[in-house]
């Protein structure tokens, strides 16, 4: 998949198959074909030593709850590190500023003023050195809570008392311009009205509101009717970081000669679209970056049985 | 390891490699089978909904502010409340640096206004007993600005004359406040109820043992703000409002002599009034006697 055509998938397109595979490739999906008996047997031998393995998950709650309780315990205890909410804070005196609250500010205020550019320049450069949307799965307070109702999703759902509805992933796209519009014609920050991730933030360090209602029902919509719904299909915020994970060196790599094609990781997946290249036959190269829509969460990861996906960083072997 | 193994040994069943040196199939589009159609129309529909859906609960949020329920005052240095709410970013950096925990963020209930901060005069005003308006210093968007850019709104009548005298400040050699703009102005809107115009003094807490709410004594502690409770007033006439707002010039106790020659008393807010609400905080009469018309402008 080329680098554009990841940019398409992120903005809602279906992931197409490839239309060249080099020969290295179509040798390991031939092999793969040839040896079906032997191929089952590998795959029941990796399940069967299959380590349990919550690495990556338990690494990134623990980041998570920890960048959160440092903004409430920096107003709570007065201690000054983290000063503000996720939305804008000041980092022992320098300036962050969230890239969708930004762009939604500038928008609806057309005047930048400069401590404004430099928060979000910073932020800009901080999340394309880590990974665009790891702002998601590693910092967004609503990523987790959204991820502990999924697993009651999940369970319901195994049941057969509710099922997934998918919606059209071009959703968010449309969303993402019609917020940057609105945000132009009205002069109000109108995302920021509903964004149940500045919503928790602030509720997080400045006490419950009315505004947390808002939030539970977005995630009773998630558990009854569609999994992960706000992540996958609205939140422009994941868009916004999406947009700068593409020119991110921190990936997920995907490594087609350790892969057994079982698709667990696209089950644990919040955005599987991003994992089309590990279905039998479709990746066209031996190594291939995931896409800048990955959260870089790590599940899938966690979850392969035989270690076809790895983080990676782009370059950094070379510069090894 | 998967791909050693299979050199091993091929399986006899396989087939004979069919696309070999082929590339692979390119996406042929094959007409929907019927099932599919409908249920991709089925998912169209449904995305439709979701962008209509999260779009129209969004610009609810217009409607508490088109009605303008609630004339919010706001901290000082705030741009007019469109721009103000244009340009906030709801991150709270205002309220985390008041040493009085004037500022407190609304609520969704006010629609746009969700996280925007604002100030409950009567249960905590503003009494600027930081000296520098931390609160201004803290915004990282200009929503709260000591210099407001050329291009945004300034109405008559918000514009102070001069540079408030910050009465704690007295003494230094500076001893004015970085605010150009006022945040409302204090009105007597029940004067029937005011103790100074019906000649009473004030005796004891201002307002009762329960209030939380606090104000810097300069007198006390030039950097400490007081429990409002922990420093009980003895007033032959009640002038709380006149004695303890915090800015030179802003209020005056008008003393006049009537007909039959009793003396008559009249709090008079004057036009350096900035609107910080320290009158209508300490007003020991409930409701207060003196409140805030929030965002309101001087009319002489």
């Amino acid at each position: 998949m080329s680098a554009s055509e990841r940019l398409r998938v992120m903005f809602g397109a279906a992931p197409q198959k490839p239309e060249r595979i080099t020969p290295a490739a179509q040798q390991v999906h031939q092999l793969k074909r040839m040896t079906k008996a032997d191929f089952a047997a590998l795959k029941q031998h990796a399940h069967d030593h299959q380590l349990v393995n919550h690495k990556w998950r338990n690494r990134r709650w623990a980041v998570l709850i920890l960048v959160n309780l440092l903004f409430t315990f920096s107003f709570w205890l007065d201690i000054q590190m983290l000063e503000g909410s996720l939305t804008a804070s000041r980092f022992v005196g320098f300036h962050l500023i969230d890239l969708n609250s930004a762009l939604q500010v500038m928008l609806a205020h057309r005047h930048v003023i400069v401590n404004l550019f430099i928060g979000t320049a910073t932020v800009f450069v901080l999340w394309v050195a880590l990974g665009g949307r790891s702002f998601c799965s590693w910092v967004c307070p609503y990523h987790i809570v959204a991820e502990w109702f999924e697993w009651l999703h999940l369970k319901l759902a195994a049941r057969k008392l509710v099922s997934d509805h998918e919606f059209h992933r071009g959703a968010r796209s449309v969303l993402w311009f019609a917020f940057a519009l609105l945000a132009v014609l009205s002069g109000y920050t109108v995302f920021e009205t509903i964004s149940p991730t500045g919503i928790l933030s602030r509720a997080l360090i400045y006490g419950p509101s009315l505004a947390l209602g808002w939030v539970l029902l977005l995630l009773v919509f998630e558990v009854l009717y569609s999994r992960r719904a706000w992540c996958r299909y609205v939140c422009p915020i994941g868009l916004t970081y999406g947009m700068v994970g593409a020119i991110s060196p921190l990936r997920v790599e995907y490594r087609l000669e350790h892969c057994f094609h079982e698709g667990d990781c696209r089950k644990v997946c919040l955005v599987p679209h991003v994992l089309d290249v590990v279905i039998k036959g479709r990746a066209a190269e031996l190594k291939t970056p995931i896409g800048p829509d990955c959260t870089r969460c790590g599940l899938c990861v966690d979850v392969c049985p035989s270690g076809a996906l790895v983080f990676d960083v782009k370059g950094l072997n070379r510069l090894l | 390891m998967s791909g050693k193994t299979g050199d091993e040994r091929p399986a006899a069943n396989s087939q004979p490699p069919p696309e070999a040196g082929l590339p692979a199939a390119t996406g042929s589009r094959r007409p929907q089978a019927p099932v599919r159609r409908l249920s991709s129309r089925r998912r169209f529909l449904r995305s439709a909904f979701l962008i209509g859906g999260v779009l129209g609960l969004a610009m609810l949020g217009y409607v508490p502010v088109a009605g303008a329920h609630r004339t919010r005052l706001r901290p000082p240095g705030a741009l007019e409340e469109s721009d103000f709410l244009a340009s906030c970013i709801k991150c709270g950096q205002c309220v985390q640096v008041c040493p009085v925990a004037a500022i407190r963020l609304d609520d969704i209930d006010s629609g746009f206004g969700v996280g925007v901060p604002w100030i409950d005069a009567r249960a905590q005003a503003c009494d600027f007993s930081c000296d520098a308006v931390q609160c201004v210093l803290a915004c990282p968007t200009g929503s709260l600005t000591y210099r407001k850019p050329a291009a945004v709104l300034t109405r008559p009548g918000m514009p102070l004359a001069r540079a408030p005298l910050l009465k704690a400040k007295a003494k230094d050699p500076e001893p004015t406040l970085n605010l150009p703009e006022r945040m409302g102005i204090a009105r007597l809107s029940r004067p029937d109820s005011c103790l100074a115009v019906q000649g009473k003094g004030f005796r004891g807490q201002a307002r009762g043992a329960d209030f939380r709410g606090r104000l810097r004594y300069v007198e006390r502690d030039r950097w400490r703000p007081v429990a409002v409770r922990d420093h009980p007033y003895e007033r032959d006439l009640c002038n709380l409002c006149v004695s303890e707002c915090p800015i030179g010039d802003a209020i005056t106790m008008l003393a006049t002599v009537a007909a039959d020659g009793r003396r008559q008393y009249q709090p008079q807010v004057l036009e350096q009034c900035v609107g910080c609400g320290v009158c209508e905080m300490i007003c020991p009469v409930d409701p207060a006697a003196i409140v805030i018309a929030a965002r309101q402008p001087w009319e002489g």
